[in-house]
Parts: structure tokens; C-alpha cells; sequence
């Protein structure tokens, strides 16, 4: 299945009562690409998201994953093949660290040596001491970590797919410029193909290989991140990048002014 | 007091097998209807009203309504299907109090699912969990701590409930608490308080260990209450199933809820044994028509009604009575037709009358309830429990045009001290009442025969008459052999000389068996 994108959107729509949150949208995610839904409180992000994993139906439209009708698939087998992570995480707080991770593959009925040894080894990729971490309760753990424990858990059950929601929103920003990197890090060894969302330009242009701009339910341009700054669409899009634009700008001001070289 | 002491492991059983048995049917019941209701949110309002409303009803009333409508239900069930239900004892017992323990787990149930995060519920949702998955893995754990608080508190009220199902005929440990109360037995009443008491502080820390045990992972306190509870369940399950398949069934009594009746049950029971060497069980502070009920469904043998009260409350007759042995013969043959044997009349009387501080009759010139009529106005008078919604009240004040001052409806024992303390002026006397002679108490004259007679009477139903002739026979024996002045001094030693009604009744006993 070569060449079929391992999600599209075809007009889809959401309706809630007479108000539309979602406009005829149509997109495509590339296996192993990361795509930026970025927009403004209300833009459909988060509900796009949703779509694509049918925590939300469409009001219209077809939504399909690697090729197949979401429809023909039952959600709950659906989300054990797509990894979901979002800003407030929602770890189990009865639950150990391990036995969060170790959601999906129980779900998915792996035998518990399999399951331990996957655990540990996920703890490992989000740079979690497993001997430390394992028997740790969430309310035991920092923002950062309780993060990196939601996106083991997300990527437990051997996901290809991943959608996430802001999860690095309410975290402070050195935290937040660590886990991204571990993030990119991850994607790349893992190859996975990620549907992103956020509020937050700087972290679109870091992380996207495409940012899809959304404004009340609309896909305003969908473009790689240099394109998005050098042709906006319009006069909403242009607005959105003047901020990083800005501040890569004062950031090298700052570098040029004689003296401040060591 | 060691005869009280003696009772306790009986009646601490039989409270534990109500108890136990209700908390686990209201928890079985309640806990999947509150995730009903939660998955269905057009449940809530009617099923949380429901259970409200049951919680409004005065628990002795819940207890009192379960024994006409499981009879209904039972004639309905044995001539439909040939099923019978027993409408008094164990069963209208264990259903009114789990009624009673619904509402909180119900309650409890719902806020505990509804109060998980929302943020939890996605997780689980997004991470591939079906909705059964969701509410076992999730929901439920989460839930639990506020769920067993629910049934913490059920197991509390169900406990403390359960002492008021003595007088639908279940053994409870409010059998300590109402003959005592009768009988004027602080120590029993004392004791049956604190037994209650204590088994519902035992049963909620079992709980609440049982739930410690599961949430904090500690399997030594997980093991250790949930084998203390599941020990429980066994024992109260085993006695239950001894106390049926003991060899020969005992002749059970029954005993209305006060000190004459009491005397007169043990009195029945320990002739049987003597007599007919029969094994007796007295059922204890039955309610006056759950007595006559009883017998009639075959869920007690035999018990001491009076004539009187069959023939007002029963038979609905107003007006004069005719004569005593007129009415006596009227009231043998609409028994009979109701399968019910008059086996004896004991051969004294012991009617309703108006008792009056003698003091007070003598300067106010009262010898008779005509007399009265004048007066009555400035007067307050205090009745018994059933005393102002009997016939013979209707009786009296429409015969006589009785119109007190106030109305005060009163347990029993304590009329004799509020008549002596003067917050009523008129009370509902027992005419063999021990306390009559011992105070200053004067009976107003019936003359105009409104009150009928009420010869005490030993009813037995026809069933035991024909599967124990000898017990019958034994019966009929005591016709004629207590009269009012024994009963009178029999009921004294009690109310007033701190007896006991077993030890009262066994002198006599023996008293009567030596005479012959």
C-alpha cells in the first residue's frame, strides 16, 4: 500500500446543533510525517483530531486511516492502533507508571513477559529510568515526567500512528524545549506518522514537516513550515508567523551588537 | 440479667442475618442500577427519586406496610404458581431494610462514576478501552472509594434499622430493646443498644478495611477483612440453614408488644414443653393485627388475643355489646370460619378502661365515664400506640360525647409515670394492669357497655390443632385457670418488681401442674 497516505480527510465536516466547528476539511498525512494543525481557541484543531480516532464522528465526510474507512473499523481498535496523547495526559491514578504504560498491550491480550519487557523499554525511550519509574505513582511525578509517561503509554501497543493534543502545553519552557527534542528524536527513530496540535507557532515551525493552518473550521494554507513564512496565504497567516519572525529577528540583533562576542 | 445475657447470641445471629443479608442485596441491587443510571442519564431523576421517596418513609412504618403487601403478593403467588411467601419474620424483614440501604450506595454509585475526571475518561476512551472496559478498569476503581462510603453508611442504618424488625416477627436485637422497653428492663434495653451499636461499628470497619485493603494494594488487611466478612456470611448462612433443618419444628407462640403478653407466651410455651413435651419458640412483639395475620398464615401456632379486640378491631362490630358469653360465642364461630381454633378462655378479662389519679377522680366526683363527659374539656388524656384509632375509642366518644383538651399517644409503659407527673389526666388502662393496684389509680365505670368484653383468649390454628393433638389438648387445659388478680400480680412483678416474664410464667407453670 505504497503511496497511500496514512490519513485522509475527505470533506469532512462537524456540526454541533446550527453551529459548524468543522468545514469541509480535506487533507493527507504521509506515512512518517509530521503534521501541525495550528490555529487560534475555536479553529476545529482539537476536534480534527478527534475525528481522525472517532473519540468524534463526522457530521459528513469520510475520514480514513491507511487506507481504510474509520467507519468499517470499531473504535476501540481503531485507537489501539493510534497512539493519543493530550496537555492534560490523564494518567491512571490508581495505577503505577508501568501498569499506565502497559495499558494497550494488555488490551491488546500480550503475555505479561512481553508486556514488562515493552514497558521497559518504552520508559527507556522517553528517558525514564524503568528501575526508578516503574513502581512510581503519577502523583508522584513532575509535569515533564508525567508527559513522557503519557507518550510511552500512547506508543505502547506498537502504534505507527500518533495524534497529539497540546501535550506540551502546560509545561514550563525549558522543560517543554527538552521534551520536544526527545520528541523529534522518537519520531525519527520510530518513523512514525504524527498529526500535531497546537496553539503555539514556534513550536509548529520546529516540529512540522507541514503546518496546516486552521481559522473557524477551515484549512486557511497548508504548506511546509518555509513556505507558510515566505507566502502566507493571507492576511491571517501572514500575522500568525510575524511573531517568530520577530523574535528570530530580535534573537539576532541581539548576536550581532558589538561586545557581546566572546 | 445472665437471663438477658443468655439471649444474646441468638438474637445477635438472627440481627446479623438481617443485616448481612440486606447490605448484600441492597449493594447487589444498587451498585448496577447507579451505573445504569449514569450510562442513561434519563434514569437519574426517576430512580434517585425512587429510592428518596423509600428513604422518607419512617423506617417502623417501611417494616409495618412489608407484612400486608407481602400477604397480598403471597395469595396472589400461591394460588398463580403454588409459591408461599412468608409475610411476616425474616422476609418482610430483609426487604424493607434493603429498601433502606438502596439510597446511599445508589447515591454514592452515581456521584463516585460521575466525579472521575473527565480527563481519565478520554485516556481510557483514547487508548482503545471499549465501555465496559472504561467503567471496570477506570470508572469503577476510581469510583470505589466513594461507593463503599455508600455502603458504610447503609451497612450503619441497616444495622440500626434492622433492631426495628422485631415487631414484623424477625429476632433482632430489638427484641433486648421493645420487651425491655415493656417490661421496664433498662439493662436489656441497655444491652440491646449497645449489641447494635457495636455490630454497626464492627461491620463498617470490616468494610472499610476491605476497601483500605484493595486501594492502597495491602493484601495482609485486603485478606484479613475480607476473611472476617466472608467468615460472617458463612456463619449467618449455616446457623440460618441449622435453624431449618432442626429435627422437630417448635410450636412458635406469638406475643404482642406488651407485659401481659409476653407473660402469657411464656406461659403457652412452657406448658407445651411441660405438658405435651413439645418444643416452643416464643415470636416476639408482634404488632396487634400482624399477630392475628400471622396466625392466620400459618407463621405462628398459637398466641392470647381477647375477645374484645376481635370483635371491634376484627369483626368491626360498633355499638353496645351483647353479653360476655354471647360475645364469646360469636367470636368462636367467624374464627372458625377463618380456620382458627379458640382453644381456651384463661378466665379473666382484660378490657380497655379510663384510669384516673384517684386523688383527682375523688375531688372532681368522677365514678363513671358519664361523669366525665362534663368535664372532659379541661382534661388531656393519653392513650397506648393503637389505643385512639381502635373502635372502642369511637366507641367511647361518640357513646359518651368525649371531648378532651388534648390527645397524647404514648408508649405503653410510660403512661403510668405521666399520669402520676400530671401531663395527662386520663389514660387507656388495662383492667389487669399489676400497676393499677400499686398506684393510686381509679377505673372509671363503663355503664353504659359501649367497651366490649375482652376475655383473653388462646387462639391456635387449625393446622397445629390437627398436626399436634396433644398440644391442643394441653391447651384446652389451661381454660379457666388464670384469674384477673393472678394476672394482675403477674403483670406487677414484672412492670413493677423488675421480673422476668419467663420466670413469672414458670412459677405458674409449675404452680398449675402441681395443683392437679
Amino acid at each position: 500500500m505504497t503511496g497511500s497516505p496514512a490519513i485522509e480527510l475527505l470533506e469532512v465536516s462537524k456540526d454541533y446543533g446550527a453551529r459548524r466547528v468543522v468545514d469541509g476539511l480535506s487533507l493527507e498525512v504521509a506515512t512518517g510525517e509530521c503534521l501541525v494543525l495550528l490555529g487560534g481557541s475555536g479553529s476545529g484543531k482539537t476536534t480534527t483530531l478527534k475525528l481522525v480516532n472517532r473519540l468524534i464522528e463526522p457530521s459528513a465526510g469520510c475520514v480514513r486511516v491507511e487506507g481504510v474507512d474509520a467507519r468499517e473499523i470499531a473504535p476501540h481498535w481503531l485507537r489501539r492502533r493510534i497512539g493519543y496523547g493530550f496537555q492534560q495526559v490523564g494518567l491512571f491514578p490508581h495505577l503505577t507508571v508501568a501498569e499506565n504504560v502497559a495499558v494497550t498491550p494488555e488490551l491488546l491480550g500480550w503475555d505479561a513477559a512481553r508486556v514488562r519487557a515493552r514497558v521497559d523499554e518504552l520508559l527507556a525511550l522517553v528517558e525514564l529510568s524503568p528501575a526508578e519509574f516503574r513502581t512510581r505513582w503519577p502523583h508522584e511525578l513532575s509535569g515533564g515526567q508525567q508527559q513522557r509517561v503519557g507518550l510511552a503509554r500512547a506508543l505502547a501497543g506498537g502504534a505507527r500512528l500518533l495524534l497529539l493534543d497540546e501535550p506540551f502545553g502546560a509545561l514550563d519552557p525549558a522543560t517543554r524545549d527538552r521534551l520536544q527534542q526527545s520528541f523529534q528524536r522518537i519520531r525519527r527513530e520510530l518513523g512514525l506518522t504524527v498529526m500535531f496540535v497546537t496553539h503555539d507557532m514556534t513550536e509548529a515551525l520546529l516540529l512540522g514537516d507541514r503546518i496546516g493552518v486552521l481559522r473557524e473550521g477551515r484549512l486557511v494554507q497548508l504548506a511546509p513550515p518555509a513556505e507558510l513564512l515566505r507566502r502566507p496565504a493571507d492576511a491571517y497567516v501572514a500575522e500568525l508567523m510575524d511573531a517568530p519572525r520577530r523574535w528570530a529577528a530580535a534573537v539576532e540583533a541581539l548576536l550581532r551588537q558589538p561586545g557581546s562576542a566572546p | 440479667m445472665s437471663e438477658q445475657l443468655a439471649l444474646l447470641p441468638e438474637y445477635l445471629t438472627a440481627h446479623l442475618q438481617l443485616a448481612l443479608v440486606a447490605l448484600a442485596a441492597a449493594a447487589l441491587a444498587s451498585i448496577p442500577l447507579g451505573v445504569a443510571v449514569t450510562r442513561r442519564r434519563a434514569l437519574e431523576g426517576p430512580v434517585l427519586g425512587l429510592a428518596s421517596v423509600v428513604q422518607t418513609i419512617p423506617s417502623l412504618a417501611l417494616l409495618a406496610v412489608m407484612v400486608p403487601a407481602l400477604a397480598a403478593l403471597g395469595a396472589l403467588t400461591s394460588a398463580r404458581l403454588g409459591i408461599e411467601l412468608s409475610s411476616i419474620g425474616y422476609l418482610p424483614a430483609i426487604l424493607a431494610l434493603t429498601l433502606y440501604g438502596l439510597l446511599p450506595i445508589l447515591r454514592n454509585t452515581v456521584s463516585g462514576i460521575e466525579g472521575v475526571d473527565p480527563a481519565l475518561r478520554e485516556a481510557a476512551a483514547g487508548l482503545g478501552m471499549t465501555g465496559r472496559q472504561q467503567l471496570l478498569r477506570v470508572e469503577l476503581p476510581l469510583a470505589l472509594p466513594v461507593i463503599v462510603a455508600g455502603v458504610r453508611t447503609a451497612a450503619v442504618w441497616i444495622v440500626g434499622t434492622a433492631t426495628l424488625s422485631t415487631p414484623v416477627g424477625a429476632t433482632s436485637l430489638g427484641n433486648f430493646i421493645f420487651s425491655g422497653l415493656q417490661t421496664r428492663n433498662g439493662a436489656a434495653v441497655l444491652l440491646g443498644c449497645a449489641a447494635a451499636a457495636a455490630l454497626a461499628i464492627a461491620l463498617d470497619q470490616l468494610i472499610r478495611g476491605l476497601e483500605l485493603g484493595l486501594r492502597r494494594r495491602r493484601r495482609g488487611l485486603l485478606a484479613a477483612s475480607l476473611g472476617a466478612l466472608l467468615a460472617l456470611y458463612a456463619f449467618t448462612g449455616l446457623s440460618f440453614f441449622a435453624g431449618r433443618a432442626g429435627a422437630a419444628r417448635p410450636v412458635r407462640i406469638g406475643a404482642k408488644t406488651f407485659t401481659e403478653q409476653y407473660v402469657l407466651a411464656e406461659l403457652l410455651a412452657g406448658w407445651l414443653r411441660e405438658e405435651a413435651a413439645l418444643p416452643t419458640r416464643v415470636v416476639h412483639s408482634l404488632g396487634s393485627t400482624v399477630a392475628f395475620d400471622a396466625l392466620r398464615a400459618g407463621q405462628i401456632d398459637a398466641y392470647v388475643e381477647y375477645t374484645g379486640t376481635v370483635w371491634a378491631t376484627l369483626m368491626k362490630r360498633d355499638g353496645a355489646a351483647p353479653p360476655r358469653d354471647q360475645v364469646l360465642a360469636e367470636v368462636e364461630r367467624w374464627l372458625a370460619e377463618r380456620r382458627i381454633v379458640v382453644a381456651a378462655a384463661l378466665g379473666f378479662e382484660n378490657s380497655y378502661a379510663l384510669g384516673m389519679r384517684g386523688a383527682d377522680a375523688r375531688a372532681r366526683g368522677l365514678r363513671r365515664i358519664g361523669d366525665l363527659a362534663r368535664q372532659s374539656p379541661e382534661l388531656a388524656i393519653g392513650g397506648d400506640f393503637e389505643f385512639f384509632a381502635r373502635a372502642e375509642w369511637t366507641a367511647l366518644e361518640r357513646g359518651y360525647g368525649l371531648a378532651f383538651r388534648a390527645r397524647r399517644t404514648m408508649d405503653p409503659s410510660l403512661m403510668y409515670q405521666a399520669l402520676a407527673a400530671g401531663e395527662v389526666d386520663v389514660i387507656s388502662a388495662y383492667s389487669t394492669d399489676g400497676r393499677l393496684a400499686a398506684g393510686d389509680v381509679v377505673l372509671l365505670e363503663d355503664e353504659r357497655g359501649v367497651i366490649p368484653p375482652y376475655d383473653a383468649i388462646v387462639l391456635a390454628s387449625e393446622g397445629f390443632a390437627a398436626e399436634r393433638p396433644a398440644g391442643l389438648a394441653a391447651l384446652r387445659a389451661l381454660a379457666g385457670r388464670i384469674d384477673r388478680t393472678r394476672m394482675q400480680r403477674m403483670n406487677f412483678a414484672v412492670d413493677g418488681g423488675g421480673r422476668s416474664p419467663g420466670e413469672v410464667a414458670g412459677e405458674l407453670v409449675a404452680e398449675l401442674r402441681g395443683r392437679r
